[in-house]
């Protein structure tokens, strides 16, 4: 996304702008971003909901027997995240499997999309997964007090451990547990920030005729790379999320 | 002059945050070997701590993450 | 880098126009990701976009796949039922190969059995018949040979009494027939 015309207007030579293509921009004119303003942001998420509509409402809509193609990946990733929901969070867990499921597919097509070239990442802003893995966060929170009430806080008391031990193990469990939404949201953010950042950072290196040929096959490989991490974490974040419900549903280990 | 000392200072700090990113690929790389040794030990089991895997890449990778992020805070944003 | 964290040489109507997080030639100021006017942008849309995934996953996708999922389960249930069926039927159908097999192998026995048993009945019959006759010529011969035989034997006395009255009679002796008939009688027996 950057203009890099600029760069070279400022220093010449050797210049890098891993970070212009997270810059946010309003879509049709104007330079202030409101709440409310159309810009790059709106442009990718909405690809986003046109991808998993294509993917899991058009290529289902014939309904056969025998699936064609898209609706095998249709049916591919229902029967993995469900059966996901249903190993790691526990039979009882599947009422929110489509909560699991929205966070699943939204992350899964951002992290694909934002690979394709100028393109916008919506998953690499920390605002945007941080809303995410706060919602996750509160959701799981609540959950587990309106289900066991106070009990919810044995998950932070193991009765497994030797008694003097406990009130130690009890602080670090709840500081790993206020940790999580931090983690969970850096985790997706970081990884793509990084990933983007690096392919700029190797593209920058590819104006030097020199280095260029090395700069383009490391350009490649780490695009490999994106696309695997891209996968990994969506799944990531689904299993996490995940386990967190678990905890939520089943507090006494 | 004393802020390209200051910013010096954050370049000098941010490359050696990196260095906790190598902590965090010896983590990982513990948790998939350990994972692929136990997997050829006893194939049948392995299928079903794959999901346990990832929860453990996750984990070790994060704290690499935040290693990162402290890099690209003290780069960009001090 | 090449990011300007100062900026200073930046006009300041520009970044008034631009807010905080832009220079002026449109490169990221600092982390484009920490830049506070953007947030609630990002927000609003993020929310937006979830809660409209939200709605197509849990109003049509998910039904419609699990329906799809499900209805396959019954076709591949209902399938296996019927090939379980057809299977039966094939057993059946060989069963009642083999009962008919088994029955007409007993039947086959029986009347080799009784076609046996008919031929040795005639054959019964035929043997006793010839027996029968063989017995009868035997008796008829054996009465013939009976009568020859006494027919010889009344020679044999005539001769010999004849006989003996003549030589009786020419030796001058007074033949008399009744002991000359005892003599005769006398011999034959002995």
């Amino acid at each position: 996304m950057a203009d890099e015309a600029h760069g070279a207007a400022d220093e010449g030579g050797l210049v890098f702008h891993p970070m212009d293509q997270f810059i946010v921009k309003p879509l049709f004119g104007g330079d202030t971003v409101g709440l409310f303003t159309v810009t790059n942001v709106t442009l990718w998420m909405a690809l986003a909901v046109l991808a998993i509509f294509a993917l899991l409402v058009i290529s289902t809509s014939k309904r056969a027997i025998v699936p064609g193609r898209g609706q095998s990946i249709a049916e591919l990733a229902y029967g993995f995240i469900y059966k996901m929901v249903e190993d790691v969070a526990g039979k009882d867990a599947t009422p929110y499997f489509p909560y699991i499921m929205t966070l699943f597919m939204f992350i899964v097509c951002s992290n694909f999309l934002g690979l394709l070239p100028m393109s916008f990442t919506t998953t690499s802003h920390i605002a945007v997964t941080a809303i995410m893995a706060m919602a996750v966060f509160l959701t799981v929170t609540v959950l587990g007090f309106v289900k066991h009430g106070v009990g919810f806080l044995s998950l932070f008391w193991i009765s497994a451990a030797p008694l003097p031990l406990r009130p130690v193990l009890a602080l670090i469990e709840i500081i790993s547990y206020f940790v999580r939404p931090i983690s969970h949201s850096i985790r997706l953010a970081g990884n793509m920030m990084a990933g983007h950042a690096v392919i700029k950072v190797f593209a920058g290196f590819a104006a030097v005729t020199l280095i260029a040929p090395v700069s383009v096959l490391a350009i490649t490989a780490i695009y490999a790379l994106e696309v695997l991490v891209s996968f990994i974490q969506a799944y990531v974040f689904a299993i996490l999320t995940c386990v967190y419900l678990k905890d939520a549903l089943h507090p006494h280990h | 002059m004393e802020g390209d000392i200051v910013q010096m200072g954050a370049y000098i700090g941010a490359g050696l945050a990196c260095t906790g990113m190598g902590g965090a690929a010896v983590g990982v790389g513990h948790v998939v070997g350990n994972y692929l040794s136990g997997a050829l030990r006893n194939p049948s089991a392995a299928a079903g701590q794959t999901a346990t895997m990832f929860i453990g890449i996750a984990f070790s990778e994060a704290l690499g993450i935040f290693s990162f992020l402290v890099a690209l805070l003290l780069m960009f944003a001090v | 880098m090449a990011t300007d964290t100062s900026g200073e040489h930046i006009s300041p109507d520009k970044l008034e126009a631009a807010g905080m997080c832009v220079d002026s030639n449109g490169g990221a100021i600092g982390m484009p990701q920490l830049c506070p006017d953007w947030m609630g942008n990002q927000i609003f849309w993020l929310v937006i976009t979830l809660v409209v995934i939200f709605l197509i996953l849990s109003r049509v996708a998910l039904p419609r796949i699990a329906a799809i999922l499900a209805e396959r389960q019954g076709t591949i249930t209902n399938d296996l039922a019927e090939a379980e069926n057809l299977k039966a039927r094939a057993v059946e159908a060989e069963d009642a190969y083999n009962q008919a097999l088994a029955d007409a192998r007993t039947e086959a026995l029986r009347i080799a059995a009784e076609a046996k048993a008919e031929i040795q009945a005639e054959l019964n019959v035929a043997i006793e018949k010839a027996d029968a006759e063989i017995a009868a010529k035997a008796a008829e011969s054996e009465k013939a040979i009976a009568g020859i035989r006494a027919g010889a034997l009344d020679s044999i006395r005539e001769v010999a009494t004849d006989t003996a009255a003549e030589i009786v009679g020419a030796l001058g002796g007074k033949s008399d027939a009744s002991a000359i008939a005892d003599a005769v009688e006398d011999r034959m027996k002995g």
